[in-house]
């Protein structure tokens, strides 16, 4: 029996049950667009922990740290920042709620306020890169801030391109609901991932390096 | 033993009464398409093409270094050669033709109409051609210098536009590769069939679940290096760059945490596919199913805690280089699980010397030499001896081409009938192998010594002691190089004119072998029927019931045996 795999009998005799119920024809497999979503988070985050991975790298390794003449980073926008990434994910959570009890208004309205949130969260990025001290080649530190920063905040941009995209299409009646809403499901986790993403830099660049 | 699982196989399940055949346009083959065949075909005819364009590379290499001169071609020339060899024939080749494999096969051996994501399969495959020639474009501004691991700083004053160039490709080819792990590892753990459970599949299934797990979890990291590489490029950050405070070393960890898993993603579809071809070719069951399956993702994880190997004479720390030492090292275990296995299989059993099955056999002799070269570099002490020298060249081409290539040439030749409906012509297929054979082994096995006596890589020019060694290493490449031809012609014959296959032509068992040749639109005539086990040659399933205790049965064979 070296090398047999599989019991002849009982497989032979599910496999003709099955026959029998099924047929014979084209038949649409299950839906496996959320595996795929969350496979292509895990490469994602590896992105970032090639990125976070290359920072903490120099952290451990330059003899002065942060490099000289580097000032402070300023807390405040950023913990706002923080803040309102934050509370966005419940305030999203919320719209899926509501579809799931069939109700595509209160979808528009807190995915609405979702991308509103993220727009702001780009505006103060904005603000705080036109008045920062030090510009993207001053030194490593300052270069990983950019980079960093700017790499998450075109994620935050992607997922209030997603959450536009989930409110366009919501217009058309039944386009989704209790049942059906892969695309509200998909934006939400998307957004939760950016948001824990945000968290970890926080950290990592913001807080350790002051 | 009786063979009654092999009498039954050409004639299992019987074909359909109305026997409508529904097959893709040829010119489906040139658009975007959906079909995994299709882009199973895609993607290995391009494979093939970028490998003739690798193989002229090489050879152009090979004859400027007939001779200790730079006189064939310049100097800067050469590095360009160099790089664009190693860029090509790993992320245009390799990676594309395992890939190819994956696509055509995975979908027909679980018993599926297709990829779990269909559409971004195409897409996937449609970013290799931009990718491409993107890439070979450089030549007409300065290709890349500073080789297929652009090191910085070199990278960084080697010739902006064309390393610039090779790091866009580079991130375009990843992406392509990585949308196509996506695909296989959900279509491989969710879209088998219903009684196939993931203990009764092809190894070759198990080992592309290996591959894409790297693809999937290492690409993410050069994506980043060459991005970061790219802003001081581009940019002037310093990241890599000494000269602005950066550090080149955090580059090559970034590099090699993909790099290495990378020989790994080029090696494992092979693995995978001689795990299939050795067994129906020796009429014996897979000597081993767990222990190749496990051993395919203990590699898979080996791989990618090994990296630093690469940088033993980067002013790695003692301590960090016997950990890299020991893990290395560690990797041989599952290998030499497989290199056993797969000796064993063929052990004893009733072998037909076809073309699939040689190609096989020098598979496993010269990825045995590739692979205990790679034990000795992994030595920390051996390492920092040969180090980029020509010792190095010789390992990795007898892991690459006498490992990968054979793999796939093997695959090729087993899977022809199934992808054509036709035979290969088995004379020109074995002159083939005998060609390449010889050829690979003249061109590579001097190298060692060469690499031994301390002949650098990456030069044009060298030191006349060298010269006649080099020169035996030029003619064996003339032979590889001429060793294609039987092959091209081969496939261009058998195409129009081979004798016709039929559904199963070597009475194998896997699920792939049950429909048409070529498989119709959507697979499979009828569901397939998992009567067997993937491996389960010359086993007597009549002997084999419920009333007759296992125990009896070895009972009887060690009377037998005595």
């Amino acid at each position: 029996m070296q090398g047999s795999t599989v019991d002849n009998k009982s497989q032979i005799a599910i496999a003709s049950e099955q026959e029998a119920e099924q047929g014979h024809g084209h038949h649409e497999h299950p839906d496996f667009r959320m595996v795929g979503l969350y496979i292509f988070l895990i490469s994602d985050s590896m992105t970032f922990i090639g990125f976070f991975a290359a920072l903490l790298i120099y952290r451990a390794i330059m003899p002065v740290w942060p490099p000289e003449g580097m000032p402070e980073f300023e807390l405040l926008i950023p913990i706002i920042n923080t803040a309102i990434l934050v509370a966005s994910s419940f305030v999203m959570h919320e719209g899926q709620k509501s579809l799931k009890q069939n109700d595509v208004g209160g979808l528009q309205k807190y995915f609405g306020i979702t991308a509103a949130m993220g727009a702001v969260f780009l505006a103060g990025q904005v603000y705080e890169y036109s008045h920062a001290e030090f510009g993207l080649t001053t030194n490593l530190l300052a270069s990983c801030f950019y980079v960093l920063t700017g790499f998450h905040g075109l994620h935050v941009l992607t997922g209030v391109l997603l959450i536009l995209c989930v409110l366009w299409r919501s217009r058309e009646e039944g386009h989704y609901s209790a049942s059906s809403h892969f695309g509200v499901e998909a934006a939400e986790i998307y957004w939760h991932f950016v948001d824990v993403i945000w968290l970890v830099l926080f950290v990592l660049v913001y807080l350790i390096n002051n | 033993m009786s063979t009654t699982l092999e009498r039954n196989a050409p004639i299992s399940p019987p074909p359909p009464e109305q026997n409508e055949h529904p097959q893709r346009k040829w010119y489906e083959y040139f658009g975007f398409s959906t079909d995994h065949k299709v882009i199973g075909i895609q993607y290995l005819v391009t494979a093939f093409f970028f490998y003739f364009i690798g193989g002229a590379l090489a050879e152009v290499m090979r004859t400027e270094l007939s001779t200790p001169d730079p006189d064939f071609v310049q100097p800067e020339f050469y590095n360009q050669l160099l790089t664009m060899h190693g860029t090509i024939m790993l992320f245009l080749w390799i990676i594309p033709a395992g890939a190819a494999f994956a696509n055509y096969l995975i979908p027909l051996m679980i018993g599926a109409e297709d990829m779990a994501f269909p559409r971004l399969n195409g897409v996937a495959f449609w970013m290799i051609p931009p990718g491409g020639i993107l890439l070979m474009s450089s030549f007409f501004n300065g290709a890349p210098q500073a080789g297929w691991t652009s090191y910085p700083p070199l990278s960084l004053v080697s010739g902006k536009s064309g390393e610039e160039i090779w790091i866009l490709s580079i991130l375009i080819l990843g992406t392509s590769s990585m949308l196509g792990a996506f695909n296989f590892v959900t279509t491989i753990l969710l879209m088998r069939m219903p009684d196939m459970d993931i203990h009764s599949m092809p190894l070759f299934c198990w080992s592309m679940l290996a591959t894409s797990g790297l693809i999937i979890i290492g690409t993410p990291v050069l994506g980043a290096a060459l991005i970061l590489l790219s802003f001081d490029l581009i940019a002037g950050t310093a990241f890599f760059n000494p000269a602005g405070g950066g550090d080149p070393i955090v580059y090559q960890h970034m590099f090699w945490f993909y790099s290495h898993p990378a020989v790994y993603i080029m090696i494992l579809p092979f693995f995978g596919a001689i795990s299939e071809i050795l067994p129906v070719h020796a009429r014996k069951p897979i000597f081993g199913y767990r222990a190749i399956a496990y051993s395919s993702l203990a590699i898979s994880f080996l791989g990618l805690i090994v990296w630093a190997h690469h940088m033993f004479s980067s002013g790695t720390p003692g301590w960090l280089r016997m950990f890299f030492m020991a893990t290395t090292m560690i990797i041989a275990v599952p290998t030499g699980i497989k290199v056993f296995s797969w000796c064993a299989t063929i052990w004893g059993g009733k072998l037909s010397l076809n073309s699939a099955f040689i190609f096989a056999v020098g598979f496993l002799s010269s990825f045995l030499i590739g692979g205990l070269s790679g034990v000795m570099l992994a030595s920390v002490p051996f390492d920092i001896h040969v180090h980029d020298t020509y010792f190095i060249v010789a390992h990795f081409h007898y892991v690459l081409f006498g490992g990968s290539v054979f793999g796939l040439f093997a695959a090729v030749y087993h899977w022809f009938p199934k992808m054509t409906g036709r035979m290969v012509n088995e004379t020109l297929g074995q002159i083939h192998f005998v060609m390449t054979f010889i050829g690979f082994n003249i061109t590579f096995l001097p190298m060692h010594q060469l690499g031994l006596q301390g002949m650098n890589r990456r030069i044009a020019l060298y030191d006349p002691q060298f010269q006649f060694l080099n020169m035996v290493c030029t003619v064996g490449s003339y032979i590889l190089a001429l060793s294609t031809f039987p092959f091209i012609i081969n496939i261009i014959w058998s195409l129009y004119k081979g004798e016709k296959a039929g559904r199963n032509p070597w009475r194998a068992l896997t699920l792939e072998w049950q429909t048409a040749s070529p498989p119709i639109i959507e697979n499979f005539e009828e569901e397939p029927v998992l009567w067997a086990g993937p491996y389960d040659y010359g086993i007597d399933t009549e002997s084999i019931d419920g009333d007759e205790d296992v125990e009896d049965m070895l009972a009887a064979v060690t009377s037998e045996s005595q």
